[in-house]
């Protein structure tokens, strides 16, 4: 049992050197799409054992904590490994035909490598109990991700690409320096032992320093306004199958590493004395309305998604600088149902793009007439983006309301419906060009003679797709099953 | 008051060497020199924890008799790991510059933002 948490990591790593030697991309695809579906098997039954509040614990070489790396699983761990894996197996299905499409042929091993890299970065950061264990998987999973999204089609997509690796070293260093400073006060990596002997050593200056420059590091990986510059150009121009799979999870690991420190390193009256919370829980408000706001100007699909991504992390950051069960629940419980939405929502915008080589709203006018199904998963993808009762995003949303009116917070409950009016109008947006406008002529792809696949969407991307939209609704309607795991992982994180 | 300073010059010439990589990440245009001043910035940050594990008196931490006093081998440990993360992120960047330069013809980072706003 405890071997199995390890194997998250091994297998992948393994895997991926594997991966980059095979010429194949028909053998390289069903590589990744085998470790996607393990770590998913894995994720699953580690989160069944350990949902009743028990831990699973790896002591890494055998060698005890505090020395040696410690991986402790509790349900939060589990359930963003299971975040994680679900949605790499939701991309690779989706990769089947999208990626040779996108990508060049002897690139497509290097690809796969690639992703399965930054699978296992993110499913690190899930596990690990060792602050600076956590770096290097940070890095892992960032280092990949630069090369994933560099592989965008558009030339857009290198000086993306770079400026997010500017930018994501930067936060990764910060976050370094943080991990140093707590390392000079406490002599310790292991999060647990530092959580245990926090009491003897929180008077020195340096443990204030660390959790600021901690706090900024991440905060920087995980977009929150005003650190979000580098996610609209990195999301919309990576190539389909990479914006899928980052924009549902890396800035989702990246916010669950910040609950971690907040909740699980340091004690929660600390920082709550710093009027952290009244900051963030601002910030959160602003990134609500700034990036609904922004969403609703754009005119591509793909940047409308990523601005959207902006104001859906604003939601989580509002949940847990609330501080309270509910809110917090309703912060793990977003991490969940918007990696859910998001990846949707691309999963179309992917769609889109292989059969009609544009995301422009406006070249996609009437086009809903054509391709029924893909708009139908759509539209119910970005009704759950609303908040519409019935679906996922309507669960979190009330879950956030009622945390805001148990802490008598009236703004944030302003926040959250004028956010969500924006959403609305963004949603519209995409709706009313596709359904309710005239028709144009859209420029279908080339299509190679004797071949007539490309004219209709491809079987594994429309399943991966109604897949996505049918989850909306499931978890929108069978709410236990995610709010059990979130509920008890946000018992957990508040101690009681 | 001198005695701290005196007391703490590594870490104020670590600061010194952080600050001038920041500030060359953040003031230059030129691709490179942004991952120079990356770089600059990542290894004050080694030598930031290097100066963390002396300690004074210490000898190299090989248990023996004649010494009771070591210095922290840990996080020397930590900075291989850190240096290879940043030789990593570093060839990374150097890769896209390269490929930035084939698909802009430029590395100047105004010159190549023109180019993207007018298409």
């Amino acid at each position: 049992m405890e071997q199995l948490t390890i194997l998250l990591i091994v297998i992948p790593l393994m895997v991926a050197p594997i991966t980059a030697l095979i010429p194949s991309e028909k053998v390289t695809w069903l590589l990744t799409l085998i470790v996607c579906l393990i770590s998913l098997g894995i994720s699953c039954y580690i989160l069944y054992e350990v949902i009743d509040g028990s831990h699973v614990i790896y002591e890494l070489g055998g060698w005890r904590p505090p020395w040696g790396i410690e991986y402790k699983i509790d349900s939060l761990n589990a359930f963003v490994a299971l975040i994680v894996s679900a949605i790499g197996c939701l991309s690779c299905l989706f990769a089947y035909r999208s990626v040779p499409d996108e990508i060049e042929e002897k690139m497509i091993p290097l690809f796969y490598a690639a992703f399965q890299l930054c699978l296992l970065g993110l499913l690190g950061i899930a596990l690990t109990g060792d602050i600076f264990n956590l770096f290097v998987f940070l890095e892992i999973s960032s280092l990949s991700s630069y090369a994933l999204i560099s592989m965008g089609k558009n030339r857009k997509a290198l000086t993306a690409a770079f400026s997010y690796l500017i930018l994501g070293t930067i936060g990764a260093t910060f976050f370094l320096i943080g991990v140093g400073f707590l390392f000079a006060a406490s002599g310790s990596l292991n999060t647990a032992d530092i959580a245990n002997r926090f009491d003897t050593f929180k008077d020195m200056q340096l443990v204030e320093t660390a959790l600021i420059f901690m706090i900024m590091g991440i905060a920087l990986k995980a977009a929150i306004f005003p650190l979000h510059s580098w996610l609209p150009n990195a999301y919309s121009q990576a190539p389909s199958t990479v914006g899928i799979f980052l924009s549902a999870t890396a800035t989702k690991v990246s916010i669950y590493v910040l609950l971690r420190i907040l909740f699980d390193l340091y004690p929660i009256d600390y920082w709550v004395d710093m009027l952290l919370p009244q900051i963030m829980l601002s910030l959160g408000c602003v990134a609500v309305i700034y990036g609904s706001y922004r969403a609703w100007q754009q005119t591509e699909m793909k940047r409308l998604l990523a601005f959207s991504s902006v104001a859906q992390i604003g939601y989580i950051v509002i949940g847990f600088s609330l501080v309270n069960q509910l809110g917090l629940t309703a912060a793990i419980l977003h991490l969940f149902n918007h990696a859910l939405i998001k990846s949707t929502l691309f999963i179309g915008a992917g769609i889109i793009l292989y059969r009609t080589n544009t995301t422009e709203l406006g070249n996609l006018r009437g086009l809903g007439k054509d391709m029924p199904w893909t708009f139908a998963a759509i539209t119910l993808a970005g009704l759950s983006l609303i908040g519409v009762p019935g679906t996922v995003g309507f669960v979190t949303k009330w879950y956030l309301l009622e945390a805001a009116v148990e802490k008598g917070m009236w703004i944030v409950v302003i926040t959250i419906v004028l956010g969500s009016a924006l959403a609305i109008g963004y949603v519209w947006k995409i709706v009313e060009n596709l359904y309710f406008r005239s028709k144009r002529k859209v420029r279908i792809q080339d299509v190679p003679s004797g071949d007539s696949a490309i004219a209709k969407t491809p079987r594994t991307m429309s399943s991966a797709l109604w897949i996505g939209a049918l989850l909306c609704i499931f978890f929108g309607l069978n709410t236990e099953l995610s709010f059990e795991a979130a509920s008890s992982a946000a018992a957990a994180m508040l101690k009681q | 008051m001198i005695e701290y300073i005196i007391g703490h010059i590594n870490y104020w010439l670590i600061v010194a060497i952080m600050m001038v990589g920041l500030y060359t990440l953040m003031s230059r245009s030129n691709l490179i020199k942004k991952l120079a001043g990356l770089s600059m910035f990542q290894t004050a940050v080694i030598l930031f924890y290097v100066s963390l594990g002396k300690v004074t008196g210490g000898t190299v931490p090989i248990i023996s008799e004649k010494y009771s006093l070591y210095s922290n081998p840990l996080p020397q440990v930590l900075m291989l790991t850190a240096i290879v993360v940043g030789v990593a992120t570093t060839a990374l960047g150097f890769a896209l510059v390269i490929r930035i330069k084939e698909a802009y013809n430029s590395v100047e980072e105004n010159e190549i933002s023109a180019m993207d706003e007018k298409e």
